[in-house]
């Protein structure tokens, strides 16, 4: 679907744009292209507004408080909690942890798992293409009980070779983490087929969800998933809030992770007990503007026609995608037929971080490098690529222009 | 002529270059200019132990003393920082150690390029620039 034709069904990117004020802002006298996004989101004036209205008007520290202020800013916390809930059609607010983002969300399930079920010739199983964060925390747990990491691989265009998946899993294996949208390739993994052949052998199931959330529409108990992490700078909230959903029955099982305030019932120096689900996993106080950010964000997204918002990106990657591969030279890494819109690309000759560089010279944000996962660039042999990460306030005009620095950097640097 | 300049002195010339461009695009252009120009590395140095590892670029450092001044080398697979390259050894290599422990390097910030390279872990210029003085400091205490 061109832009034209999705104007023709209600789809006003001026509108859209108009609601995220640091698109207005430029770059070395450039208007700003953001096409960053699958690193962060930027925010709409509602979170920014929320969370300015929370410092304003009702700054108090939750759940402690018998005076109004912090009553008020318990109730909106709890709010949010519930509105993640709903967001991603939890079975109860109890399974929303608040933590700080995708990475903590899963070093705390690595951690405490690993504690509580991980033994000396376990496996834990992951995917060729997951962030650093999904792969070095169950390094950690690993290391620590002797148990040992196995990897689905993946084909040349970047999708899971889940068929392997029956050969890998064993009567050891005791966990599958694996990403639900690649950050450097953008392919969109059969989530609901892996967590359905793991069913079938009873293992539990994380999902790292950072790259979704913003795109796709998740449903926790559709997917049966035990585990699922993101983070709410990814989906147009703010830093340093993330989100851990797991099942009642796991949270219920799993060790606290940090000790302190709010995770416990009662203290004493001879015996602790500790506080319920979720609260036995949120210790000290909590990032509760991050919270109300989140929240804010979240209703935003509510607010939004998702699906025409998901055909808008998915029509300007399929532009992008045809008119960079018009460029001589420039090769996409990760061609899955089932893409977010997420672009990486190497041009032959040029190194990728000049490539960026030139391209931040005329205002267009990109992201070069080996985007954290490292063993993604080793399998396709590259030392990195340069990422285009869209979002639906990005426009084709800004493509276009992304696609003419292209040219002119291939022109300065000699390619 | 470049025996008589100090490095305030060469890092002033380089200063005044950059004054001639309004803006960060036209210095990015500059660089790449001089990162294109500047010799590759002979491949036989080109090795590990002489592998400085950025994020996202490697460089290779050689370095030699002759005459009690130290001689450098280095090539990239980034045009941007060889390009960065080329100023650091324009004004640190033919140095004594005494000379390149001194300096303060202040031309990075006065020519704005630090802002556009200190905020990421991107290239390898802070650690090229740590190795270059450790090896004056290495060849300083030898000498003492």
């Amino acid at each position: 679907m061109s832009q034209q034709d999705l104007q023709k069904t209600g789809f006003h990117i001026e509108g859209i744009r108009k609601q995220f004020p640091v698109l207005r802002e430029s770059a070395y006298g450039h208007p700003l292209a953001y096409f960053d996004n699958a690193a962060t989101t930027q925010k709409p004036q509602v979170v920014i507004d929320a969370i300015n209205l929370y410092y304003s008007t009702y700054n108090a520290n939750i759940h402690r408080g018998v005076h109004y202020l912090s009553q008020k800013a318990s109730q909106a916390y709890d709010n949010v909690r519930t509105g993640v809930a709903t967001f991603i059609n939890a079975s109860s607010d109890k399974e929303i942890i608040f933590t700080r983002g995708t990475t903590e969300s899963i070093n705390l399930v690595a951690s405490t798992f690993g504690k509580k079920f991980l033994k000396q010739g376990d496996e834990i199983i992951i995917t060729a293409m997951e962030h650093h964060s999904n792969i070095v925390p169950w390094q950690i747990a690993c290391e620590s009980s002797g148990a040992t990491l196995k990897v689905i691989p993946m084909n040349d265009s970047g999708e899971l070779d889940l068929a392997s998946l029956n050969s890998l899993i064993t009567n050891r294996t005791k966990l599958i983490s694996v990403v639900h949208t690649s950050n450097s390739l953008g392919t969109v993994n059969p989530i609901a087929e892996l967590i359905r052949i793991a069913k079938q052998f009873n293992i539990p199931v994380m999902i790292d969800a950072a790259q979704a959330m913003v795109h796709e529409i998740i449903d926790v108990q559709k997917l049966d998933c035990d585990f699922l992490a993101f983070s709410g700078h990814k989906m147009l909230g703010p830093t340093g809030i993330g989100v851990l959903y797991g099942k009642s029955e796991w949270l219920e099982k799993l060790p606290p992770y940090q000790g302190g305030g709010e995770m416990i019932s009662s203290v004493s120096f001879e015996k602790t007990t500790y506080n319920e689900i979720p609260f036995k996993f949120e210790a000290g106080t909590p990032n509760i503007a991050g919270v109300i950010g989140l929240g804010a964000a979240i209703d935003y997204i509510n607010d939004l026609d998702r699906e025409l918002i998901h055909q808008h990106e998915m029509a300007l990657l399929k532009y992008a995608t045809t008119q960079l591969k018009n460029i001589p030279g420039l090769r996409i890494i990760g061609e899955s037929t089932n893409k977010e819109a997420v672009i990486s690309f190497v041009i032959e000759g040029l190194n990728a971080l000049d490539v960026g560089m030139y391209l931040d010279t005329k205002g267009i944000a990109v992201r070069t490098g080996h985007h954290c996962t490292e063993p993604v660039m080793a399998r396709f042999g590259i030392p990195g690529t340069i990422r285009a990460s869209f979002l639906f306030y990005n426009t084709t005009e800004e493509i276009d222009r992304l696609v003419k620095g292209i040219h002119e950097a291939k022109k300065l640097l000699g390619s | 002529m470049r025996e008589s300049l100090t490095i305030e002195e060469i890092e002033g010339q380089i200063v005044d270059e950059f004054s001639l461009f309004d803006d960060w695009s036209d210095k990015y252009q500059y660089i790449i200019e001089i990162g294109q120009k500047l010799p590759a590395l002979d491949v036989g140095y080109k090795i590990d132990e002489n592998k400085i590892k950025g994020c996202q670029s490697s460089v290779w450092l050689h370095a030699y003393n002759k005459d009690s001044k130290i001689y450098f080398e280095a090539d990239s697979d980034s045009t941007f920082v060889k390009g960065e390259i080329a100023l650091l050894i324009r004004v640190l290599s033919n140095r004594t150690p005494e000379e390149i422990l001194a300096s303060d390097l202040k031309f990075i910030d006065e020519i704005g390029l630090r802002q556009h390279i200190a905020v990421t872990r991107a290239n390898g210029l802070a650690s090229m620039i740590k190795q270059m003085k450790l090896y004056a400091l290495g060849l300083a205490s030898a000498n003492q």
